[in-house]
């Protein structure tokens, strides 16, 4: 028997363990960032202007279709089922060239990640350009980051009142203007924006506008940052995108640390130190109130505006930009090695430096090379691949079709001649905005001959129908074959359809069933 | 509680609840968890007061907004109805062969029609109006009161053989099964089948002409193709209400059977009537 205390004690603890426990739910910590000037932030404010541009102007843009369809550019017109983008007219069973497009955007979205990192969320992401938008109008209203983290953290008076009213009240009409220009894609845009006004346009309408001031408030003015780092799954796919030839927003700690708010005591005790005066405008400008010190992580949208504060801070010490810049890992490891020596000892700057003080020749530089690598050249082609392919098939894209169902009951019909009778449900399509005549025909099948139901005349094998524009037309016909001329229960054939004007046409091939014992 | 008591291992607060040393850990929901139940259950009283809700003994509380999916149901159908009057008041006031001869007309009254057929037509001539032994196939091109739209009309109107409508389409074949020897009947069998296919004996077929001419020429005609005002079939097409071939001739010369079809005049309205004749105009047989 053993005692208690010989029963051997094992190192273990649960991963969930209660002592270490951490909550699930952190409350959100305020975030007020401060306004950054610079070259990226100027790229910013003109990728915003493009951006926001192109998303109310789009739908009033104009385009000649003739009388038979809409004129304007971009339209989306589903309560007709068609979708109108400048010269392209595509309708619902050519669908897969918004899935084609779509499958490009992801594509492309992995060529722009491998070379340039997240510059989807740092510069066109819908969120990144509202909430930048947003703090454009509480930065107007409260003032720079210490104004509003002062205004915050006082008690309420009529001041912060008004103040906070006016934000939310501009925040929630630019919320509205959003949610407004997004139906403009559905409807007539100069007739739709009469009717929202004066309060004629369908429920639907003002439920999308509602819906999206309501979503553009929130999560521009009030989530923010949350919802990148909660709500999308972007920015655990796009990790995945990254390798280490990937530039990518990075604190170059090789020549930044040991940082130091007191350079010189630090100097003169003979202790190294690096270009970092620890000032934290990096952190102060971020939106995503992370530090990029830190490393890269999860958080980061590498809107580049901590390059954009460093850079400054470094012009007013008179040392190189870059302190934070685009890197790629492969060259951070390298200047990594460099400055501590090949990994056995701390960060030492003084390692990376020449005698004059400017960088030695064996600090690694992005060079435009290592975008062409195999990884970028692979997604390149696929792209490319796919957007020929797409461009292909729509240049060279059939805009007459026929389709044709084969009446299943009954299959076939017996006439007081013994000749055998099939029905047929024709449907023609004509996809362009133009009144056409089609020519039916039937090819093959001996002897056979149609009938139409709505045309009083025999037709033989030959009928012209009129198809109004853009519409499809549907015709019963019936296909007669003479008992003798019978060659077995199922013979197929072809239905052909041709435009005689432009010699666009079409076939499709079917079934003429017979009993097995035809006279 | 005055004395609240802490868990130890957890650390957290125990409800006052204890059980043989056992003691129940205070783990509140979230507030906003709560705050969301109560809306729900503030929302639920009024609705049931809002809407139809409570059952009572007869019936359940009508709910102040009086809200009735009944009526919504009503609704929707006047609504229906309304759209669609339009048609149905052109219907009514064209004859079968100007609304036949009308694209938007027609279109409606076959899709109407089509709807009617499957409620009262497809359990004697089938899903697809196929029709089968003794129930007319009325797809083809054989029609045994004639197959204009205006005669199709009138035979749905009044019915075949129906007795309680004095309109009703009638005739009746007379079992020639007392009236001819068995031979003759074989014969004129024999020369039946003749006029659209082969017999088993050909020296049936004169003799079978003698006894078709004495007995057979008043209703099916000279040439045997039959009388549309006497409902009397074509005999020498490929077309057979009770079965092709001798003996299915023979069995209806010996003793015919006759079908019977109701008046629907009456009961579907004349509307209705129209929609069904341009639908069965359509089938592909009409004249």
């Amino acid at each position: 028997m053993l005692d208690n205390t010989q029963v051997e004690r094992l190192e273990a603890e649960a991963v969930n363990s209660a002592k270490t426990r951490q909550p699930l739910y952190a409350a959100r910590k305020k975030i007020f960032p401060k306004r950054a000037s610079g070259n990226f932030r100027r790229f910013k404010w003109l990728v915003m202007a493009i951006t926001l541009g192109i998303y109310y102007l789009t739908p009033w843009l104009r385009w000649d279709r003739g009388p038979f369809a809409p004129d304007q550019a971009v339209l989306l017109d589903l309560a007709n089922r068609r979708f109108y983008f400048f010269f392209i007219e595509i309708w619902p069973q050519e669908f897969y060239y918004v899935a084609g497009l779509l499958v490009m955007a992801g594509v492309g979205l992995f060529l722009i990640t491998s070379t340039v990192g997240r510059a989807w969320c740092g510069y066109t992401c819908p969120q990144t350009v509202w909430v930048d938008l947003f703090l454009v109008v509480e930065r107007a209203i409260e003032g720079d980051r210490n104004a509003r983290m002062k205004l915050d953290a006082g008690p309420w008076t009529v001041r912060k009142l008004v103040l906070r009213v006016s934000k939310h009240a501009i925040w929630l009409v630019i919320g509205a203007a959003t949610g407004g220009a997004w139906i403009f894609y559905f409807a007539d845009a100069p007739t739709l924006v009469v009717e929202l006004f004066t309060g004629t346009a369908a429920p639907v309408a003002y439920i999308t506008v509602a819906v999206l001031t309501a979503t553009t408030y929130t999560f521009g003015g009030l989530m923010r940052e949350q919802v990148c780092t909660y709500m999308c799954p972007w920015p655990r796919i796009q990790a995945a995108m990254l390798d280490e030839n990937s530039l990518t927003v990075t604190y170059n700690d090789w020549r930044g640390e040991p940082r130091s708010r007191h350079a010189k005591k630090v100097l003169a005790a003979g202790q190294p130190v690096g270009d970092c005066v620890d000032c934290n405008a990096c952190v102060a400008v971020c939106p995503m109130g992370i530090d990029i010190r830190d490393g890269q992580q999860l958080e980061c949208i590498t809107c580049a505006l901590c390059i954009d504060a460093c850079d400054g801070v470094m012009d007013k010490l008179g040392r190189e930009r870059g302190l934070i810049s685009y890197a790629t890992l492969s060259d951070y490891n390298a200047n990594m090695t460099l400055a501590t020596a090949g990994g056995s000892s701390s960060v030492n700057p003084s390692l990376v430096r020449a005698a004059d003080g400017t960088f030695s020749d064996k600090v690694a530089h992005f060079h435009i090379r290592k975008i062409f690598r195999p990884r970028t050249y692979v997604y390149m082609a696929m792209w490319s691949l796919i957007g020929l392919g797409l461009l292909y098939s729509l240049l060279t894209r059939d805009r007459l079709e026929v389709n044709v169902l084969h009446d299943r009951n009954p299959q076939f019909v017996t006439l007081s001649d013994g000749s055998i009778r099939n029905g047929y449900t024709v449907k023609l399509l004509n996809m362009i905005p133009e009144p056409r005549t089609i020519v039916v025909t039937i090819q093959g099948l001996q002897g056979a001959e149609m009938s139409v139901v709505g045309i009083d005349l025999p037709v033989g094998r030959s009928v012209p129908i009129s198809v109004e524009p853009d519409r499809l037309k549907m015709l019963k016909v019936f296909v007669r074959q003479p008992a003798g001329q019978i060659q077995g229960t199922a013979q197929t054939f072809k239905f052909r359809v041709e435009d005689k004007a432009s010699f666009e046409s079409d076939e499709y091939t079917a079934t003429f069933n017979a009993p097995e014992i035809a006279r | 509680m005055s004395n609240e008591h802490i868990d130890e291992v957890t650390g957290v607060s125990t409800t006052g609840h204890e059980w043989d040393g056992i003691r129940e850990l205070n783990n509140p929901l979230p507030r906003w968890w709560i705050i969301t139940f109560y809306i729900t259950i503030v929302w639920a009283i009024g609705y049931t007061i809002a809407y139809p809700a409570w059952p009572m003994l007869t019936s359940a509380t009508k709910g102040v907004l009086g809200y009735s999916s009944r009526n919504d149901v009503g609704n929707e159908l006047a609504a229906a109805e309304v759209a669609k009057g339009k048609y149905v008041a052109a219907i009514q006031s064209k004859t079968v062969s100007e609304i036949a001869s009308d694209d938007a007309l027609r279109e409606f009254a076959i899709a109407a029609g089509g709807a009617a057929f499957k409620v009262n037509c497809v359990q004697c001539h089938g899903s697809g109006a196929q029709g089968s032994k003794g129930f007319p196939n009325l797809n083809d091109d054989d029609w045994l009161w004639g197959g204009k739209a205006e005669q199709i009309q009138q035979t749905i109107t009044h019915g075949i053989r129906f007795a309680s409508d004095t309109d009703t389409r009638v005739s009746e074949m007379p079992a020639f099964g007392d009236v001819i020897t068995a031979d003759q009947v074989q014969q004129v069998s024999a020369y039946v089948a003749s006029l659209s296919g082969t017999v088993s004996d050909q020296a049936l077929v004169a003799p079978g002409a003698k006894v078709f001419a004495e007995n057979c020429v008043a209703c099916h005609g000279d040439n045997a193709k039959g009388n549309k005002e006497l409902g009397a079939p074509d005999l020498t097409d490929a077309i057979w209400l009770y079965g092709p071939g001798e003996t299915a001739i023979a069995a209806q010369v010996r003793a015919p059977k006759h079908g019977v079809m109701p008046a629907w005049g009456a009961r579907l309205g004349e509307t209705k009537v129209k929609e069904l004749a341009v639908y069965v105009h359509s089938l592909g047989g009409g004249e």
